[in-house]
C-alpha cells in the first residue's frame, strides 16, 4: 500500500474532496435554514435537478454562465416557494410534501431536457481561478487555491452563515421559531413569514447546488444527474447537528471518502467498484447512528404552526 | 340526533376518502399547461396515454403488470405511514426481495415446485424485511430518522445489487458469449408464476396482491396489533402513556413495509422478466408510495389507485412513443399529485377541528 499513497495521489485526493464538497455545501447549508426555522424539506434533490438543468440551459442559450448561475437560483427560490405552500400555509406532512417535491423537479428537469437539448452537449463552466500568492504555498496552495468561484463561495458560506444564525436578530428568530413557534409568536416574531424565507433560501441554495454541479464541477446536464445528493445534503444536516460547521465537517469527510472511492476505482484496486461506490452511503447511516445528537435537534422540526393553538 | 351525527360522519368519510381524486383532474390541467408551453398538443398527448393505458387488451394488461408491483409496494407503505413511520425505502427493498427469491430459487432448484414457489416468495419477503428492519431498528435503537436511513439503504442495495449480477450471480451464458449483460440466469420454470391471459405478461401475482390488500386492511382494523401500529402513528405520545411500546411497533411497521415491497421483488422477477436484472424496479418504490397516499393510506384504497398509476406508467411510455413526449411528464404528474394530497388534507383536518370544537 505504501506506494501508493505517494503525496502526489494525497493531495489530489484531497483537491477532489474538496472540488466534490460544493454542492453538498450549498445543499445541505440551505436546508439547515430551513431545518433550524422547522421545516425538513425532503425534496433538496428535486431542486438541485431543477437548478442543474436551469443553470445549463439559461448557460448555454444565452452564452453567460453567470446568467445561468442566477436563473438557478431563480428556479431554487421558486420550488422553495412551493414547498413552502405546501408545508406551512397548507401544514402537509413534511417528509412526503418533500418527496412529492422531489418528483416533480425529477420528472420536470428531465421532461425540460429531453424537450429543449435531447442530448448530452458539453459546457464551458466556471474556470479555476488561482488566488495569487496563496496558490503558491506549496502543497497547500494547489490543495485550497486553485478552484472555480463556486467552490470559494460554498466554502465561504459556511462562516457567514454560521455569523447569520448565532450573531445576527433574524437569526435568533430563526432559531426561535424552529425551537418554539408559539413563544416566539408571542414575542411579536412572525413564524410563517421567517419559514418562508429560511425554505426559501434553502431553495436558493440548492438551485445553486444544482447548478454548481453542471456549470462547474461536470459541465453537462444529465437526466437525475444528482442521483441522491440531495437527498445526502439533508442527512449532512443532521450529521452536522444543524450547525453550519458540522455540516462543513460531514460535507468534508463525506467527500473525501467519495475521492478516495473514485481513486479506488481509477486504480483498478482489487475492490469490486460497486462496493467502493457503497462506501459514503454506509458512512452516512453509521454517522446518522452514531454522530447525531439529537438533543441538538430543533425542538419544532416537522411541526406545523398555527397561530393561537394551546 | 344520533342518526343524523352518524350520516354526517358518513358524509364526512366519503368527502375525505374522494379528496384525493381531485388530485388527477388537477395535476392534468397542470401537465397541460406544461404540454402546451412545451409545444405539445395536451389533447393528442393525454388521448394516447389513456389509449395506450386502458384503450385494448394489450395496454390493459400491461397496465395491471404495472400495477400489481405498485400496489404490493403500497401496502408496506400504509402499513408503515399507518404506525407514523415514512418509509422511501421501497426502490431498494423490492431489489433485495427479487435477489433473494432469485438466488434461492435457483440455488435450490431441484426442490419440488409447490415447495420452491412459495420459498422463494417468502425468501423475497424476508430479504425486504431486514433490509427495512436495518431502518427500523436504527430507528427504535438510536432514533435514527427512517427517511434518510431508508434513502441511504436504497444506493446501497442498488450497488450491491450490481455487485452481484455482474459477479456471483450473472448467467453462466453471458460469460460463454463474453456478453457479459448484467443479469442473472433464468429462474426455474417451476417458480414462473402462471399467465392469466394467453400472449400476455398478467400474471398471478396480481390475484395475490389483491388477496394481501384484504388480508393487510384485516391484519390493521382487526387485530391487536393492527390496531397498536395504528394508535402508534395516530398519536405517539398517547400510545405510549397507554403502555404501548412505540419504539418496537414502528419498527415492526417498517419492517413489515419492507417485507411487501420485498415480496413485490420477488414477484416482478418470478412473474414478469423470469431473471434478476439491472433496473428491475425502474422506481416502484417511488410510484408505490404516491399510489399508497392516493388510495388514502388504506389497503382496499390502494388497489384502484395502483391500477390507475400502473396506467398512467403504462399510458406515458406510449404517449412517448406515439407523439413524443417524454414519459418523465409522469413522473412530474405524480410529484403534482403527492403535494396535491398532502397539501388537501388541510381541509379535513380543518373540519375535524370545526366538528370537534362546535360539536
Amino acid at each position: 500500500m505504501g506506494e501508493l499513497f505517494t503525496l502526489p495521489v494525497l493531495l489530489g485526493i484531497l483537491y477532489s474532496g474538496i472540488r466534490l464538497a460544493t454542492p453538498y455545501l450549498f445543499a445541505a447549508v440551505g436546508e439547515t435554514f430551513a431545518q433550524r426555522s422547522g421545516v425538513l424539506n425532503l425534496g433538496v434533490e428535486g431542486i438541485m435537478l431543477m437548478g442543474a438543468y436551469t443553470g445549463f440551459f439559461v448557460g448555454m442559450k444565452s452564452g453567460n454562465i453567470w446568467l445561468g448561475l442566477l436563473a438557478a437560483a431563480l428556479v431554487g427560490i421558486l420550488m422553495g416557494l412551493l414547498m413552502s405552500v405546501i408545508s406551512i400555509t397548507l401544514q402537509a406532512e413534511q417528509g412526503i410534501s418533500g418527496i412529492g417535491l422531489h418528483l416533480f423537479g425529477l420528472g420536470l428537469s428531465s421532461l425540460l431536457f429531453k424537450t429543449t437539448l435531447g442530448s448530452v452537449e458539453s459546457i464551458n463552466g466556471f474556470k479555476p481561478v488561482r488566488i495569487p500568492l496563496l496558490a503558491d504555498i506549496p502543497y497547500v496552495g494547489e490543495v485550497l487555491f486553485n478552484h472555480n468561484i463556486l467552490v470559494y463561495a460554498a466554502f465561504l458560506l459556511v462562516p457567514l452563515s454560521a455569523w447569520f444564525l448565532n450573531k445576527t436578530t433574524f437569526g435568533l428568530k430563526i432559531r426561535a421559531v424552529g425551537q418554539n413557534p408559539q413563544a416566539a409568536d408571542t414575542l411579536g416574531v412572525n413564524v410563517i413569514r421567517v419559514r418562508y424565507f429560511c425554505v426559501c433560501l434553502g431553495g436558493m441554495l440548492a438551485g445553486i447546488a444544482g447548478a454548481s454541479l453542471s456549470i462547474a464541477l461536470i459541465n453537462l446536464f444529465q437526466e437525475n444527474m444528482t442521483n441522491g445528493m440531495g437527498f445526502i445534503a439533508v442527512a449532512l444536516v443532521y450529521f452536522g447537528g444543524w450547525r453550519p460547521y458540522g455540516v462543513l465537517l460531514g460535507a468534508l469527510l463525506f467527500s473525501f471518502v467519495n475521492a478516495f472511492q473514485l481513486w479506488i476505482q481509477v486504480k483498478g484496486i482489487n475492490i469490486p467498484s460497486d462496493f467502493a461506490i457503497m462506501m459514503p452511503y454506509v458512512l452516512t447511516i453509521l454517522a446518522l447512528a452514531f454522530a447525531t445528537k439529537r438533543a441538538q435537534q430543533p425542538a419544532a422540526l416537522t411541526k406545523p404552526f398555527e397561530r393561537g393553538e394551546n | 340526533m344520533v342518526d343524523r351525527a352518524g350520516v354526517k360522519r358518513a358524509l364526512s368519510r366519503t368527502y375525505e376518502a374522494l379528496l384525493p381524486l381531485l388530485a388527477v383532474p388537477v395535476a392534468f390541467l397542470i401537465g397541460a399547461v406544461m404540454l402546451a408551453a412545451l409545444g405539445a398538443n395536451p389533447l393528442e398527448s393525454y388521448g394516447a396515454l389513456l389509449q395506450g393505458a386502458f384503450g385494448d387488451t394489450s395496454g390493459l394488461t400491461q397496465t395491471l403488470v404495472k400495477a400489481t408491483p405498485l400496489l404490493l409496494v403500497g401496502l408496506g407503505v400504509c402499513i408503515a405511514f399507518r404506525g407514523g413511520v415514512i418509509n422511501i425505502g421501497g426502490e431498494g427493498q423490492i431489489i433485495v426481495g427479487a435477489l433473494a427469491a432469485t438466488a434461492f430459487s435457483i440455488g435450490l432448484r431441484d426442490l419440488p415446485g409447490w415447495f420452491l414457489l412459495p420459498m422463494s416468495m417468502i425468501m423475497g419477503a424476508l430479504a425486504g424485511a431486514f433490509w427495512g428492519g436495518i431502518p427500523g431498528v436504527l430507528k427504535a435503537k438510536l432514533g435514527v430518522n427512517e427517511i434518510l436511513s431508508t434513502v441511504m439503504m436504497n444506493a446501497i442495495a442498488i450497488q450491491f445489487s450490481n455487485y452481484m449480477l455482474r459477479g456471483p450471480m450473472i448467467d453462466p451464458k453471458e460469460i460463454e458469449q463474453g456478453t457479459r449483460i448484467a443479469q442473472s440466469a433464468l429462474l426455474p420454470k417451476a417458480v414462473w408464476l402462471t399467465r392469466l391471459v394467453p400472449q400476455t405478461l398478467l400474471h398471478s401475482g396480481a390475484i395475490l396482491a389483491v388477496i394481501l390488500a384484504v388480508l393487510v386492511y384485516i391484519f390493521l382494523w382487526r387485530t391487536t396489533i393492527g390496531y397498536r401500529i395504528r394508535a402508534v402513528g395516530l398519536n405517539r405520545d398517547a400510545a405510549k402513556y397507554a403502555g404501548i411500546k412505540v419504539p418496537f411497533y414502528q419498527a415492526l411497521a417498517l419492517i413489515l413495509g419492507g417485507g411487501f415491497a420485498g415480496l413485490a421483488g420477488a414477484v416482478e422477477v418470478m412473474g414478469v422478466q423470469h431473471r434478476m436484472m439491472e433496473n428491475l424496479s425502474s422506481g416502484y418504490g417511488f410510484s408505490g408510495i404516491v399510489a399508497a397516499l392516493f388510495g388514502s393510506l388504506h389497503p382496499l384504497g390502494s388497489i384502484p389507485a395502483s391500477i390507475l398509476f400502473g396506467g398512467l406508467l403504462v399510458g406515458g411510455d406510449k404517449m412517448q412513443r406515439a407523439v413524443q413526449v417524454p414519459s418523465s411528464l409522469i413522473t412530474a404528474l405524480l410529484g403534482v399529485v403527492v403535494l396535491f394530497v398532502v397539501g388537501s388534507q388541510i381541509w379535513t383536518r380543518w373540519r375535524a377541528h370545526k366538528r370537534e370544537t362546535h360539536g
